[in-house]
């Protein structure tokens, strides 16, 4: 009867609300105290595209520009899409099988899934590109999408320019909340890397919603959170590009370096190392296989070596030595020697090239004469100055003249990785001499640019511009100014635009140095590098080092009145400075000066340039790679493995690899063959 | 009341409760509008899509069009009609779900459907919710009927899960629950209290054991015994049964938590069903204890990972929602069809998603409104037949919503049983305006005794 269970209406009443107070509670909790479903949310539907901008454009000082974009293009595949796709005519165009063609294609879906574009072939070659842009309407799912590139119109400046490469994770961590992420390229080296800050300009960030499968269905929110990408800012450069395209060619088939400077402004000329490669090799298609081949040269192409090769600066030392003594008031330019063509008041003879006719009567004839006895003996007299107490005071004073100098510090030139050179600590010579018991004797080559003394090429020259300007420089540099200059970049380029003034000598002093390093090139050592009409102040060095041949020095400034150009120029393993670097450098100079190079002696220039003075240790070790290429080559089948005593990987050469010891007392075995088979027979091939 | 307002209309309208209809129409407009939130796209003319009738909110309209003229034919009927038929309505309803054996159509893994003349497709295991509610309210309604007597619940009982039973043979669990929701009416009708609790208490059992320990449940239950008998101890010193009825008890819980849940778990669900069950309550289920699925291991060698997507989602969609929610449009999950079904059993998440908690907690109004409604509609009749027909209407209405939304925001496993008057789909649409509109225009008759 329907009045005996009343009541229940009220229970299932009761029911019901309860359910839906339970579903209530749940959506509370779910929509108003978990945040992470509006995270989980986000990171589902919402798609960061970064877009980025045009990299920064270096220019030359004549506004040319040294490296700028260009668009290249990559083969991206959309594997979902490939529907009667051609496949075997897309393999013969790119050279691959089609067993390549699957792997790559489920590298794709592995990586991209299916539905979304991965890249099937990057940076192709721009005949690879002509053929496939006529044929790709053939291939569905296939499409050329663009991508700059950085190029280099010059082929020129490898080590100063740099490159840009995919970033590590070390890159990661130490640029977080830079807006970078993984895949993305920065620059790795030179000025790419010193000013990525400004060449990488702002990226802009765009999201979007995707769907379920990772299709872009449209803009988040409107656009509303998107960010506009800036253009990263030029960088102007005190370079001479010509100027540095002659001094790469000059020193093709050499290992050395060369530097010029505007010692006015303390900007660089030219930076030229060799081996070096040519820049475009690590940008574009071939990067990676480029890389591999160049980080594993033996010549190591990668070295700067204007930056990082260090050398005792030997007789383009000495004008240093008369400064320093000039300064402390311990000689005047009148101040003479009577050398007998030796300094035996060491105990030890140090030989001289002239003897007596009064070479080394005054300042500027010894400095001319390149007198050695001259310059051991107001080493020594700087040493053992009087006002200071002991020689290890003395020699304190004097090594704090070197640093002004910038020796044996880093220069803080705008390229990463600079050296210090070595000028050494007086705790070095304790621990060699057992306790602070040595004397201005035991040190007395240090007057001479040897002992322990190492410079790079950068600190020579910068020399050149101290001596030029009498007695201050700017911190060497590439880049003058940027585009848009932000405070920070003032900050940063603030450190080149400060005069360091190291010494402070009458003029009458300074012009003794200069008239003196201008009779170098008059009636010194270096006759070879007069230009008519120039007054070439310069210095030549032969150093001597222990990994064979001397090297060849070459320090100028010019003109000796108004200096516009300072130049050190070393080649390793050459010899006599007059022979090879001073040539290298006349040249320079007179192109900067003069704006090109007098036809007459244009045939030298050739000359120069192709002369080859690469080590033969270097050579050995490229004839052995050139084998091993042909050997592999060869057909499979015609290489004979032969059971034989000797052992291939033992075999070092002492002459490449100076700083590698013989490994253990094994070596009876490997001593027999430590010159390597071909370099026994090469000498008689070459003759 | 309404009725002595609309006097002077045409004679159908006489009696209608228009809160009904208007709650009603206010549901399918909703339903229509989520449908469209969830098929939008930006690039779309939706304008001109709408009178395409491609897509499912325009179809959608066009089942509403449909119900429409349906609910107005039902109001202009007799209610002696629905008296007169409900047996011969049952028997139809169950010769239509038997000839889906027949001539049925798999759609989705389920063998219920009956295909239609243009492109249309009719599930008889809806339509029979209508039928059975008639049937079972014709029953209980007989006058020389004492439902208190157990031969009566037993044959309302039977007459519920026939439908329940073909439904599972045509592999539609889902639907097959619905049926369960008769219970309901037959609690109001008489069937015993405790029936209840042993329900609840079977259901908790089911639970416990799914997420606790078997050793620790095992502890627990003997402990509840051994409190029980230590509580109840003076009446066993005088009655040894009541002991015995204990121990029976406690026996019969270990049993199932024991051997009848693992039991059923792994060798009468499929494994999918087994693993949504257990997500429900935040658990793993692996498959390889699974009879069925490692049946299918021997035959096809691969068991797909458990997965929790479509929950997963689902929550995902409704919980970036907000206190507010995205706006109309706007959702991200929605736009990036993240979320599976999301038209038919999972069209809550769209509104989650775009009205957030205020749009959720008045839509949940809405429907407690209606059902509530209901339940005053059916105390107020005077005959049996329309009350327990107006009960019948409001459990399966509460099942649906229920069971649906809790499976959306992750309180049920999923079982593919739609929103009413919301999701997508003809079949389901018909048959909750059917429901609605039989008990209206019976409503409209209370004052006469219909048998």
């Amino acid at each position: 009867m329907p009045a005996n269970n009343q009541s229940r209406s009220r229970i299932i009443q009761v029911i019901f609300i309860a359910v839906f107070l339970v579903i209530i509670l749940q959506l509370l909790n779910l929509q108003l105290f978990s945040s992470k479903y509006r995270l989980q949310a986000e990171n589902n539907a919402r798609y960061r595209k970064v877009i980025y901008p045009d990299r920064g454009i270096i220019y030359d000082r004549n506004k040319k520009p040294i490296l700028e974009n260009t668009i290249m293009f990559d083969l991206m595949v959309t594997p979902s899409e490939i529907r009667h796709t051609d496949t075997m005519a897309l393999c013969r165009i790119l050279g691959i099988d089609s067993l390549e063609f699957r792997k790559r294609i489920i590298e794709a879906i592995f990586k991209n899934t299916r539905v979304r574009p991965s890249v099937f072939e990057p940076l192709l070659s721009p005949q690879l590109y002509a053929r496939l842009n006529e044929n790709i309407y053939k291939f569905p799912g296939f499409e050329l999408h663009e991508r700059p590139v950085r190029v280099y119109p010059y082929h020129c400046g490898a080590n100063i320019l740099g490159y840009v490469g995919e970033i590590d994770s070390n890159f990661l961590k130490r640029n977080q909340g830079r807006g970078y992420e993984m895949g993305d390229y920065a620059g790795l080296a030179g000025l790419e890397r010193t000013y990525e800050k400004v060449l990488m300009g702002q990226r802009g960030i765009n999201y979007f919603i995707r769907d379920n499968k990772s299709r872009i269905q449209g803009a988040y929110e409107g656009g509303a959170y998107d960010t506009v990408p800036f253009a990263g800012r030029a960088l102007y450069t005190s370079l001479d590009v010509e100027l540095q395209q002659l001094a790469e060619r000059l020193l093709g088939n050499k290992i050395g370096s060369v530097v010029a400077i505007n010692p006015k402004t303390g900007g660089i000329l030219a930076m030229a190392t060799s081996p070096s490669y040519d820049p475009n090799m690590m940008s574009g298609s071939e990067k990676r296989k480029n890389y591999g081949r160049l980080a594993l040269d033996t010549a190591r192409p990668f070295l700067n070596r204007a930056i990082k090769g260090q050398y005792p600066p030997g007789s383009t030392f000495k004008p240093m030595g008369g400064l320093v003594a000039l300064d402390e008031g311990l000689i005047t330019p009148s101040y003479g020697y009577g050398c007998p063509g030796a300094y035996t008041a060491c105990g030890i003879t140090i030989r001289c090239e002239h003897k007596g006719g009064g070479h080394a009567s005054n300042l500027r004839h010894a400095l001319a004469n390149s007198c050695n006895s001259y310059f051991s003996e107001i080493f020594r007299k700087a040493i053992d100055n009087p006002r200071y107490k002991n020689p290890r005071l003395g020699y304190l004073k004097w090594k704090e003249y070197m640093n002004s100098f910038g020796l044996g510090v880093k220069l803080g030139i705008d390229l990463p990785s600079e050296d210090a050179g070595n000028i050494p600590d007086t705790s070095k010579y304790n621990r060699d001499f057992g306790g602070p018991r040595w004397n201005s004797c035991n040190i007395v080559t240090l007057g001479i640019g040897q002992d322990r003394m190492l410079a790079t090429p950068l600190q020579m020259a910068n020399l050149m511009c101290v001596i030029g300007n009498k007695g201050w420089y700017y911190t060497p540099h590439v880049v003058d100014s940027v585009e848009r200059e932000t405070i920070e970049d003032t900050v940063y380029l603030g450190r080149y635009r400060k005069k360091h003034a190291v010494v402070h000598m009458s003029d009458t002093a300074f012009n003794a140095i200069h008239l003196a390093m201008l009779d170098v090139t008059l009636v010194g050592t270096a006759v070879a590098a007069k230009i008519p009409g120039i007054d070439i102040c310069a210095k030549t060095g032969t150093a001597q080092n222990p990994h064979g041949k001397n090297h060849s020095l070459f320090v100028a400034f010019a003109p000796m009145n108004d200096p516009k150009i300072a130049i050190a120029v070393v080649v390793e393993n050459a010899g006599y400075g007059a022979v090879w670097a001073a040539p290298i450098a006349s040249f320079l100079m007179e192109k900067y000066l003069k704006g090109s190079i007098d036809s007459a002696r244009l045939s030298e220039v050739d000359r120069i340039a192709k002369a080859d003075l690469i080590p033969d240790a270097i050579k050995n070790w490229y004839s052995r790679k050139e084998a091993q290429k042909h050997v592999r080559q060869m057909e499979p089948t015609q290489i004979e493995f032969k059971n034989t005593d000797e052992h291939p990987k033992l075999i070092f050469d002492p002459e490449a690899e100076p700083n590698r010891k013989p490994q253990r007392a094994d070596t009876e075995l490997n001593r027999q063959f430590m010159v390597p088979v071909d370099s026994r027979k090469k000498p008689k091939q070459q003759r | 009341m309404y009725n002595d307002r609309s006097n002077n209309n045409v004679s159908f309208s006489k009696g209608i409760d228009w809160l009904i209809p208007f709650l009603y129409a206010i549901l399918l407009a909703i339903g229509v509008l989520c449908i469209f939130m969830v098929e939008y796209k930006t690039d779309v003319n939706w304008a001109s899509s709408l009178f395409s009738g491609k897509t499912n909110y325009s179809k959608q309209l066009i089942f509403a069009g449909i119900c429409i003229v349906i609910a107005i034919i039902i109001l202009l009927t007799d209610s002696k009609f629905f008296t007169a038929f409900a047996n011969l309505f049952y028997v139809f309803g169950i010769a239509l779900m038997l000839a889906t054996f027949v001539i049925g159509k798999n759609i989705n893994g389920s063998r219920s459907w009956i295909p239609l003349a243009g492109g249309f497709n009719l599930q008889p295991a809806e339509l029979c919710k209508i039928f059975a509610a008639l049937a079972i309210a014709k029953y209980v309604s007989r006058q020389d009927l004492d439902f208190t007597k157990l031969s009566a619940q037993i044959i309302a009982t039977v007459l519920a899960m026939t439908p329940a039973v073909l439904s599972i043979l045509q592999n539609e669990t889902g639907l097959a629950l619905v049926y369960l929701s008769f219970f309901i009416v037959m609690f109001r009708e008489g069937l015993p209290g405790w029936l209840l609790i042993v329900g609840f208490s079977a259901g908790a059992l089911v639970i416990a054991t799914l997420i606790m320990e078997p050793n620790t449940l095992a502890i627990l239950l003997t402990l509840l015994a051994g409190i029980a008998i230590y509580i109840l101890r003076y009446q066993v010193k005088r009655n040894k049964s009541v002991l015995t009825f204990i121990i029976i008890i406690w026996v019969v819980c270990v049993g199932i938590q024991r051997f009848a849940v693992p039991y059923v778990f792994n060798n009468v669900f499929q494994c999918y069903q087994a693993q949504r069950i257990y997500s429900m309550v935040g658990k793993d289920y692996d498959c390889s204890h699974n009879r069925s699925s490692r049946d299918r291991v021997d035959k096809e060698k691969a068991v797909k990972k458990p997965d929790d997507y479509n929950v997963r989602q689902s929550k995902i969609a409704i919980g970036s929602g907000g206190i507010t929610g995205r706006g109309f449009l706007k959702g991200t999950q929605t736009r990036g069809k993240y979320v599976p079904e999301q038209h038919t059993d999972f069209i809550f998440t769209s509104l989650g998603e775009a009205f957030g908690f205020t749009g959720c907690f008045i839509f949940l109004m809405l429907y407690l409104l209606l059902l509530m409604r209901i339940i005053i509609i059916a105390e107020r009749q005077r005959s049996t037949f329309s009350r327990v027909y107006g009960y019948s209407v409001a459990s399966i209405l509460f099942f649906h919503i229920a069971v649906n939304i809790c499976m959306t925001i992750g309180l049920f496993p999923i079982i593919g049983i739609p929103l009413p008057l919301i999701s997508y789909g003809g079949s389901s649409l018909l048959t909750f305006t059917i429901l609605l509109f039989i008990l209206v225009r019976l409503d409209a008759d209370r004052q006469m005794v219909l048998r």
